[in-house]
């Protein structure tokens, strides 16, 4: 991973393994999760990831929808997982 | 916020979670990037291809968050059966990173230009437990499948913690690496990638230059193509074990070529930063 601001591109749900280590006792990144959208079930690691905007998106790379958003505020971290119907953590 | 301006000055406390990390060395790995060795209390070890975030604070209170590949092989603090760490006077708890300076970049401009021996840094880490191969079984599930590692640029840098941590374990699983990068200058790890070094027989590098090449090239430059990986990956019938890590343009495409070769999609895993720039 490397620093690359100013570029719009994604980048994928590995570079949500530190933000959501602050959430969550699991690595996330192996968590294998459903789209509520399409029902694809992938890894989260897997998952396309924008960071340039206020918080964290992640879309399914499949159907585009959006799976999860956190924000952090001066009020706290907003974590949104609306868009995943279910997340297995494997053993 | 300048990339000067970025100085870890006076705080008061760390979060949880992050701590705090002391910059012990540094070294110019090419023209445009540079190594660094954070030393990092109570580092708990990691698994190549695991990576740290950084944490730069501004007098102001403006923090910005960055994602780093670990460089190193696994601390040998982790494992008793891991074995000399190839890191020059590494310990347990230090922390090898390689940035690379992107033109613009607030966060890698300030690393690998003004952060100087002694500054100190929070580090959140090691993280990320999906791109990772575990040499030893110990950290996680023993693959004995032979590896393919597909590298576009600073790419490499987790790619080569996986061939660190293969050495420093005398594993004798077989690596392929393909290193796509844009010239000569532009290589990281230029001579322990280049040479045949102690502890790598069954690693084999093929650097693809994409813009110049030099003379002894084993082709003219270009991207990389699926008849670069017929030639010096591994056929899909053996299962290799792929790792593909690079700008976000050069994983999709090489992910791509993988599948239509026919290697196992489960078998794939990617890890993309973010701008195109072969």
């Amino acid at each position: 991973m490397q620093d690359t601001t100013g570029a719009q591109t994604h980048e994928d749900g590995n570079a949500l393994a530190g933000p959501l280590s602050a959430v969550f006792a699991h690595d996330m990144t192996t968590a294998v999760g459903r789209c509520l959208s399409c029902a694809a079930e992938r890894p989260l690691a897997e998952v396309s990831v924008w960071s340039h905007g206020p918080g964290l998106v992640a879309r399914c790379p499949g159907c585009d929808a959006v799976l999860l958003r956190l924000v952090r505020t001066p009020r706290g971290s907003w974590l949104d997982m609306t868009g995943l119907s279910r997340v297995l953590l494997p053993v | 916020m300048t990339s000067t301006s970025a100085r870890l000055g006076g705080r008061v406390g760390v979060r949880p979670g992050w701590q705090v990390a002391t910059l012990v060395d540094a070294w110019a790995e090419s023209p445009s990037a540079r190594t660094l060795v954070l030393d990092v209390p109570g580092w708990p070890g990691h698994a190549p291809g695991q990576h740290v975030d950084l944490r730069l604070t501004a007098p102001d209170g403006y923090t910005a968050e960055r994602s780093y590949s670990i460089a190193s092989a696994a601390s040998p603090g982790t494992a008793s059966s891991v074995g000399p760490e190839t890191v020059p006077d590494a310990g347990p708890t230090r922390v090898e990173l390689t940035v690379q300076r992107v033109p613009g970049g607030e966060v890698s401009t300030y690393l690998a230009d003004a952060f100087a021996v002694g500054d100190t840094i929070e580090v959140r880490g090691p993280v990320g437990g999906w791109f990772v191969w575990h040499p030893t079984g110990t950290t996680g599930p023993l693959d004995p499948a032979p590896v393919l590692l597909l590298a576009g640029g600073s790419g490499v840098v987790p790619l080569t913690a996986m061939i660190r941590a293969r050495r420093a374990a005398g594993s004798r699983v077989p690596f392929r690496l393909l290193y796509s990068v844009r010239r000569p200058e532009d290589r990281l790890y230029t001579r322990e990638l280049g040479v045949p070094h102690p502890g790598d027989d069954g690693v084999d590098v093929t650097v693809l230059y994409t813009r110049s090449a030099p003379l002894d090239a084993r082709r003219e430059p270009g991207r990389m193509t699926p008849a670069d990986l017929a030639a010096w990956g591994w056929p899909a019938e053996l299962g290799p074990a792929c790792f593909v890590c690079g700008p976000t343009g050069f994983v999709e495409a090489a992910a791509t070529m993988l599948l239509a070769l026919g290697h196992e999609p489960a078998r794939i895993k990617t890890e993309r930063f973010g701008p195109a720039g072969d």
